[in-house]
């Protein structure tokens, strides 16, 4: 049994490495292969895979993860500016940054559950996000947001003789330009590796664990588990990981703004996760990249496109079309996307993954269950 | 007295105004199966509760083993081996049997806190061994993989005896073990009880079912209105006018 699962592990990691990997390709029929939207899918399904690990695994919803993202991106921009312009210094200390600023929150927030502990975690990122425009202007630049400039330190960088000329220097690793296709290959690789780190906590005692948290946490105590540092380690690798997908904002494009920091950002990633199956381990990747895809393709229509898709219909209806049509996108996209999570939720509450399962489901049907066999003893989510 | 393992000394606690325990002194011994009876709200749940961390007494101490229970958290009394087994169940319902049994193992083993990441679950050999033997020793062993949640209420209080026998406790407090289970599954459970009880496990034990309770105690307390009003040998307490009065007039024993 344990050989066979762990098996099953790696065919799903492989799996997950593959398509990653090969997104330009098989991206290219949706019209999404460029660079700048497959480094978002990468990056947010970065971002969803270490909130999974918080409310996927302990159900213990946070509103205020977007903190974490925010100072992922100043950390690395800050390391930009006074290090090096390579990304990898710049992406280990988004990650230590984020994880003190997680155990911070964390300790102080846990010691609440339920609502409470989401409105703690909501107040902290807001307040976040209202001293990164005021008190700490010093540090985050305040509503320009902090950018690189030609009068940037750069120690290591000057250090060993890289001269920046009279441009802005960007990203690299290596050498290696960040920028396009290069970029979306780090942060997908960054992806792989998160993803692989994911899949063993939630495989491990640990993840057990948590989901014995969230199953039932009174029954844990009595157990003889101490939950509140299983909860306090959740909550702090979910923040890293958020750092991580900060950074991996500011490695493809080197800027940092509060407004990274604000309520609706927060709010996305919960969507993300909902969206593609709360719990599971492909379903916050899945609601990370279609929430993103969405957002680019409706987000770009406008009255012009529309009159043009809908020119076939005769003019008075094609104008009462167009218009109620126009509510759902460009910058009204955000009402698609209100409709898609309600549906979702109402007719899939375990999202796209349960979706999958349920197909899955259909063809499998007519196959005898076996009732006792050792194998599924382990519940397994993938 | 020989070999005292829980000392309840001089407990009060009262909700509100009201007592629902006053003067307790109870003392268990090594290896004894001690009951406590009493009619509903004599205080045995709230008896229970105190012990095991869940509630803190207004005054008094319950001491296990030398150590003083009182204001300790419940994971560091489950630590100590002081496992208590509830009335309704108190389950991980989305989890497979197997799982809701190798985490109190687990527990045992590696402690109250212990980060795990690059080990696996099902990895666990020994564990899973063990909750293996102990779910098919109570009945369980076909149902290993499903949801916890999914089974009979019964099976679900099978279930929680598991999880508080996987951990192989030093004083193990069953919550009316009994009670909502049809008449086989109660024999059973009595069998089981007694198996454990040849072990060498010392045990407190809530029940209303006399049957039960004269089937396995060696000594019985009986609470009344959050008080001891007796305390002795089963045939002691059934002789014992006050407890007719209070308690087994009832049941016409």
């Amino acid at each position: 049994m344990t050989k066979s699962s762990a098996t099953s592990d790696w065919v799903l990691f492989i799996a997950f490495a593959a398509a990653v990997l090969t997104m330009p390709i098989w991206l290219a029929p949706f019209g999404a292969n460029y660079p700048d939207l497959m480094q978002k899918f990468a990056i947010f399904g970065v971002f969803a895979i270490g909130f999974n690990i918080l409310f996927g695994l302990t159900g213990y919803l946070s509103f205020g993860h977007a903190a974490f993202l925010g100072v992922g991106s100043y950390t690395a921009v800050w390391s930009f500016k006074l290090l090096t312009m390579n990304v990898l210094p710049a992406v280990l200390f988004s990650i230590v940054v984020a994880g003190l600023f997680a155990f911070l929150i964390g300790f102080i927030s846990l010691r609440r559950s339920g609502i409470y502990f989401s409105i703690l975690t909501l107040a902290f990122a807001q307040m976040s996000y209202n001293l990164a425009y005021s008190v700490l202007t010093p540090i985050t630049n305040g509503e320009t947001g902090l950018q690189l400039s030609l009068s940037d330190a750069r120690v290591l960088d000057a250090m060993a003789g890289i001269s920046t000329g009279r441009s802005l220097p960007s990203t690299s690793l290596f050498g290696v330009k960040m920028s396009g296709l290069p970029g979306f290959y780090f942060c997908a690789v960054v992806l792989i590796i998160g993803f692989f780190i994911a899949l063993r906590i939630t495989r491990s005692p640990f993840g057990t664990m948590l989901r014995g948290i969230k199953s039932n946490q009174t029954r844990m105590s009595y157990t003889g588990l101490n939950t509140r540092p299983y909860l306090i380690w959740a909550f702090v690798i979910s923040g890293m990981y958020a750092g991580l997908a900060g950074s991996l904002l500011a490695v493809t494009d080197p800027l940092a703004g509060a407004e990274r920091m604000q309520w609706t950002a927060s709010g996305e990633v919960v969507l993300m996760t909902i969206l593609g199956g709360a719990g599971t381990l492909l379903g916050p990747v899945l609601g990370a990249a279609l929430i993103k895809y969405f957002e680019n393709i409706f987000s770009a229509f406008n009255q012009g496109t529309l009159n043009q898709i809908f020119d076939a219909l005769p003019d008075g209806l094609q104008n009462i079309v167009v218009e109620v049509v126009s509510l759902f996108v460009g910058d009204g996209w955000h009402l698609t996307l209100g409709l898609l999570f309600m549906i979702t939720v109402i007719f899939l509450p375990g999202g796209i993954m349960e979706g999958m399962r349920r197909i899955g489901g259909l063809f499998t049907r007519k196959k005898p269950q076996p009732t006792s066999s050792s194998t599924t003893a382990v519940v397994d989510p993938s | 007295m020989e070999n005292t393992v829980l000392h309840v000394a001089d407990v009060h606690k009262s909700f509100a105004g009201l007592h629902a325990l006053s003067d307790i002194d109870l003392s268990v011994r090594e290896g004894e199966t001690h009951a406590i009876i009493g009619p509903n709200g004599a205080g045995k749940s709230t008896l229970l509760n105190v012990c095991i961390g869940r509630l803190r007494p207004d005054s008094g101490q319950v001491v296990f083993d030398g150590q003083n229970l009182t204001g300790k958290q419940p994971h560091e009394i489950n630590q100590l081996g002081v496992v208590r087994v509830f009335q309704t169940p108190e389950i991980f319902p989305e989890l497979s049997l197997l799982e809701n049994v190798m985490i109190p193992v687990l527990a045992k083993r590696d402690g109250a806190f212990k980060l795990s990441w690059f080990r696996r679950f099902s990895g666990e050999n020994d564990v899973r061994l063990q909750a293996e033997d102990i779910l098919t020793d109570l009945g369980l062993g076909s149902l290993i993989g499903s949801e916890a949640g999914s089974l009979s209420r019964g099976d679900k209080r099978r279930l929680e005896l598991a999880m508080g026998l996987a951990q192989q406790p030093r004083l193990l407090l069953l919550d009316e073990p009994t009670a909502g289970m049809a008449r086989h599954d109660t024999n059973a459970t009595i069998d089981l009880l007694k198996r454990i009880k040849a072990q060498g496990m010392t045990k407190v034990i809530i029940e209303h079912d006399m049957h039960v309770v004269f089937s396995l105690a060696d000594r019985i307390s009986v609470l009344a209105g959050g008080r001891i009003i007796c305390q002795g040998t089963p045939e002691e307490v059934k002789a014992d006018p006050r407890v007719k009065e209070a308690y087994l007039g009832e049941e016409q024993v």
